[in-house]
């Protein structure tokens, strides 16, 4: 229910749908899969042991981030990732970068002690 | 994008000493993270992170390279990043080369986010001096966390 309330309100701020739409694992599973190929909601539904509509409500979230596009093939929509969002929010080798300088520094006090 | 991170530190202690300090499980633990690690190569360890977050994660790695006290490199996690050590003596003591390289994929991002969301502000909190703007970026971008 949060999934469709969240979509409905059309957040003015693209990072704030992405990182909401990645914090929850079923979604991070979904963009996996997705990664590797177009996959049908119904595919999806099967895969994660989920009802349609539950999957879709998720799918949903994820188009909000853009994350993932969507198209129509016969009588179903067919789902693929859309990594932009990601790449262009999250430069995340800079996240190994903050956790490298903080453990180098912890290295230094570590052997500090030993001195 | 950036693939890969280049740090050197000089620290003022024999390479012996530091080499000790990136294999020995307890001293790792002190300054790294939890460990089963051993300086054999082939051997597979993980390093256990938890954040304050509540994320609990097992970074699966394995040892490629172990060259007592000059070179240790190991396979770091799922996305298959590599990290390198590199000892150097000095006349001040060892001149540390970190190399972290490989990034990659889809999953490689998701990962690293993931775990770049329990760090940050625990990173922030406490050294706020060592962050250059890449730090202040990320914790503008956590205020927009959803909550």
């Amino acid at each position: 229910m949060r999934a469709v309330r969240h979509v409905k309100k059309r957040s003015s701020r693209p990072t704030e749908d992405v990182f909401y739409a990645i914090a929850d694992p079923t979604r991070r599973g979904l963009l996996d899969l997705l990664s590797e190929r177009e996959e049908s909601v119904n595919f999806l539904a099967g895969r994660f042991a989920m009802s349609r509509p539950a999957i879709s409500q998720h799918l949903g979230v994820l188009l909000q981030a853009r994350l993932v596009r969507a198209r129509r093939v016969g009588r179903e929509r067919r789902y693929r990732l859309n990594p932009r969002p990601l790449e262009e929010i999250h430069d995340w080798v800079a996240h190994y970068e903050q956790f490298w300088k903080w453990k180098l520094g912890a290295l230094g006090e570590h052997l500090g002690k030993k001195k | 994008m950036r693939r890969e991170l280049h740090f050197e530190v000089v620290y003022p202690n024999s390479p012996e000493e530091v080499w000790r300090a990136l294999t020995d499980p307890e001293e790792l633990a002190s300054w790294l993270m939890e460990n089963n690690f051993s300086p054999r190569v082939g051997h597979k360890f993980q390093f256990h992170m938890k954040s304050r977050l509540g994320f609990r994660r097992a970074i699966e790695c394995e040892v490629l390279e172990a060259d007592e006290p000059r070179t240790l490199s190991y396979r770091w996690g799922k996305e298959g990043s590599v990290v390198t050590f590199r000892l150097e003596p000095t006349s001040e003591g060892t001149r540390l080369h970190l190399e972290h390289k490989g990034f990659g994929g889809v999953r490689g991002r998701t990962l690293a986010w993931m775990l770049g969301r329990g760090w940050k502000r625990k990173i922030f909190v406490r050294l706020p001096g060592i962050l250059g703007p890449a730090g202040l970026r990320a914790e503008n971008l956590s205020k927009g966390d959803g909550k």
